[in-house]
């Protein structure tokens, strides 16, 4: 076969491949290249060419200055603008003063907001308990709030404030009788234990007439204090059950409404009645008329 | 010796590098075609490892996913004769199976048929004092085997123990844990032309390819073609080649002879050439759709028409009878038979308990060929083909691959050569320290 002249019919095409074509051949089907070639190559291609780009400062500026016109233009898109404020849920000087500590200029896109902050901001308010702030739909930053609600009054050396359950003192008022419809409770350290004053309070409910407030004695104690000076004063341990007592005593032998200026209920075991001067010098006047003896 | 121990020791490791990476290339240089399969193993290297080829066994652990041929351009009877020409040719089948099979591959192993192969016969003993054998035992008593003169310049391709015998036991395929006293083996060697090896190795070498083995092709084809109980009981196969026809006989699954004979199908087609004036191209033609070695009454009638471009009508509407065409090829394929026949004969085939006779290889595909070969070689001779392996594509299940396919079974399952044997400890001077204790501790 070999020997056969190719002078006749022309010799068909060798098909064998070059040495440089069949060497190709076999580094296209090596793995390895392979998957360089897919991934290697144009990854380093286009980082190439990106650091080629950005290795120019005036080229690098113009980039980061059209990304940010996009952003911008973006923002400002009328669907992400905030065109007023809703404050719900508030009375109407704790309104007034949410809308001093958020003074935002509208409108205003709601990118550029920063809700949690308002958030904290308003939250910070002492009249405030608790706010939600959200952007609703239709351009309207709502700020929602819930406001303490004062259960007592609490003078201390200040002056006059109001009490929420929490035992915060949000408010100064400038008269008792601003507010008469709350109780009066007095002394340092009445707000840690605002609780216990509640349950006295409570306790003290058939007293309403006659209570002037409660006060707490040496950050240790309650006193209840009723009109004509007269006073309970309770032991720190059980101070509801010793009031109780005394209710009990009321009602049995209508203490309170005698000449009683105090009544000690601090040693539990033993109730102790402290007469005013009056009734004292009248009781002596009786003994002594009973016993005859003339005096003055 | 010690260098071609070392050499063939080399393309040992270079299969085993092959099969951990799972693919090898098997490459059949023949004169008429080249032939390449890409092999992938799924790593079940284990089954059918002791029986050699099983039933099924031997072909489960690899799987062929690229199958190429081409023209063979450049080898003559086996052997390379223009080494550009070889070259790309080898270029051409080895990247068309690569793209077959989407995968590289860096190892091949090669067969070859030319180089006039020889086959000796050796005979070792060794004494081995009354102790189990063991391996190193075994690779005593092969290299205490007297090479006989191979000649100059030539190479040996193949060194098989073929049988061991142990005191007056013979026939013993594997004596290793057994006791005697005295250890004997036959080897096989096959030596054939150091010049052919060396050309094929550094034609593969230029094709950017490692050798990771080479085999004669007559070895090869036989041990695809003969089934399990030709080659257990003894056969010759008769590898039909373009240039070359080679001959092998297996006894007890162990080639034991190999020859070639320097004809081939291209004579025949090159006689139809003279014989009819017409090119070789058409004359392969013709031999392919209308050959055959039995004419019969019909065969006067069928008109064969030959052509021509030479423009003088007369010439170009040429027609021979199928009988000519017979008459042309018979002779020859006669002649090649006569040839195999000689060699057999030489071999002392006719003593074998098996007279069994397969012919395989492209020219065994001549129709009728079957009939006169019983006539010349004796009665048992049948056409074989390869045995089946997995993915083989149709285009190559004929016997023209048949060495293609039993150089796979070699890839997956290589027979003991000499070399799979570590040296004996006295080969290496550096043990000499060890041989002197064993003297200093027999002695006192």
């Amino acid at each position: 076969m070999s020997e056969m002249k190719p002078h006749r019919s022309p010799a068909k095409a060798d098909p064998a491949p070059s040495r440089w074509s069949y060497r190709y051949h076999r580094l296209m089907l090596t793995p390895l290249f392979r998957k360089v070639l897919r991934v290697g190559v144009p990854f380093t291609l286009s980082l190439g060419i990106g650091l080629i780009y950005f290795s120019d400062q005036e080229r690098r500026d113009g980039f980061n200055l059209a990304l940010t016109d996009l952003r911008a233009e973006f923002e400002n898109r009328p669907e992400f603008m905030v065109k007023l404020m809703a404050v719900d849920g508030a009375s109407s000087e704790v309104a007034e003063d949410i809308r001093e500590i958020v003074p935002l200029d509208f409108p205003l896109s709601s990118f550029d907001i920063d809700l949690e902050d308002i958030r904290s901001n308003v939250a910070g308010l002492q009249a405030v308990k608790s706010a939600r702030v959200k952007i609703k739909s239709g351009g309207v930053l709502q700020i929602e709030v819930d406001e303490r609600q004062p259960i007592a009054v609490w003078r201390s050396y200040e002056g006059l404030e109001l009490l929420d359950a929490e035992g915060v003192a949000f408010r100064a008022l400038d008269s008792r009788f601003d507010r008469p419809d709350l109780p009066l409770i007095v002394g340092e350290g009445a707000t840690e234990n605002l609780a216990e004053a509640m349950q006295v309070l409570a306790a003290a409910a058939p007293l309403q007439e006659r209570l002037r407030g409660i006060a707490r004695i040496g950050e240790r104690r309650w006193d209840v204090v009723l009109d004509r000076n007269q006073k309970i004063m309770l032991p720190e341990e059980l101070p509801v059950q010793a009031l109780q007592r005394v209710l009990a005593l009321n009602t049995a032998r209508d203490l309170l409404a005698r000449d009683v200026a105090v009544v000690d209920m601090r040693l539990a075991h033993r109730p102790t009645i402290r007469m005013s001067d009056e009734a004292t010098r009248e009781r002596w006047k009786v003994r002594a008329s009973e016993a005859g003896i003339k005096t003055q | 010796m010690i260098e071609l121990y070392e050499s063939q020791r080399a393309m040992r490791n270079m299969r085993r590098a092959a099969m951990q990476r799972g693919v090898i290339a098997i490459l059949d240089v023949g004169s008429s075609k080249i032939a390449c399969l890409v092999l992938r193993f799924d790593g079940s290297e284990t089954l059918g490892e002791s029986n050699g080829m099983g039933a099924m066994a031997g072909q489960a652990g690899f799987r062929v996913i690229g199958a190429a041929t081409t023209r063979s351009r450049g080898v003559r009877f086996g052997e390379i004769d223009t080494m550009a020409e070889t070259e790309r040719a080898i270029r051409t089948a080895v990247q068309a199976a690569q793209k077959m099979a989407n995968i590289r591959v860096d190892h091949v192993i090669a067969c070859f048929a030319g180089g006039d192969p020889r086959s000796y016969g050796l005979v070792g003993e060794v004494g081995i004092d009354g102790h189990v054998v063991t391996e190193e035992d075994v690779s005593r008593v092969l290299s205490a085997c007297d090479v006989p003169e191979i000649g100059m310049g030539r190479e040996v391709l193949h060194a098989q123990p073929v049988n061991f015998a142990l005191d007056h036991r013979s026939g013993l395929s594997d004596p290793r844990g057994q006791m005697g006293a005295r250890l004997a083996t036959d080897m096989h060697l096959l030596s054939v032309d150091g010049t052919v090896i060396q050309n094929i190795v550094h034609c593969v070498r230029r094709c950017d390819l490692e050798l990771a083995g080479i085999y004669s092709s007559a070895y090869a084809a036989g041990y695809a073609a003969l089934v399990e109980d030709e080659q257990e009981l003894g056969a010759a196969c008769i590898d039909m080649g373009g240039g070359t026809t080679s001959v092998s006989i297996f006894i007890k699954k162990h080639m034991i002879y190999a020859d070639a004979v320097r004809l081939g199908g291209d004579h025949v087609t090159s006689d139809i050439s003279m014989g009819l004036q017409v090119p070789m191209t058409m004359a392969e033609r013709i031999k392919t759709f209308y050959g055959g070695v039995v004419a019969t009454g019909v065969d006067d009638r069928e008109m064969i028409d030959i052509g021509g471009d030479t423009g003088d009508w007369e010439h170009d509407r040429r027609a021979v009878s199928r009988t000519e065409l017979i008459g042309i090829m018979r002779p020859r394929v006669e002649e090649i038979l006569e040839e195999v026949r000689a060699k057999l004969d030489a071999a002392g085939f006719d003593h074998l308990p098996s007279q069994q006779i397969v012919l395989t290889g492209g020219a065994s595909q001549i129709p009728g060929l079957d009939g006169l070969a019983s006539r010349i070689l004796g009665q048992q001779v049948r056409l074989g083909r390869p045995v089946r392996v997995q993915g083989l594509p149709q285009a190559a299940v004929g016997p023209g691959f048949s060495s293609a396919v039993g150089l796979s079974l070699f890839a997956a399952h290589p027979q003991d050569e000499w070399w799979d044997f570590e040296l004996p400890v006295d080969r290496y001077p550096a043990r000499s320290l060890k041989r002197v204790m064993r003297w200093f501790r027999d002695n006192w």
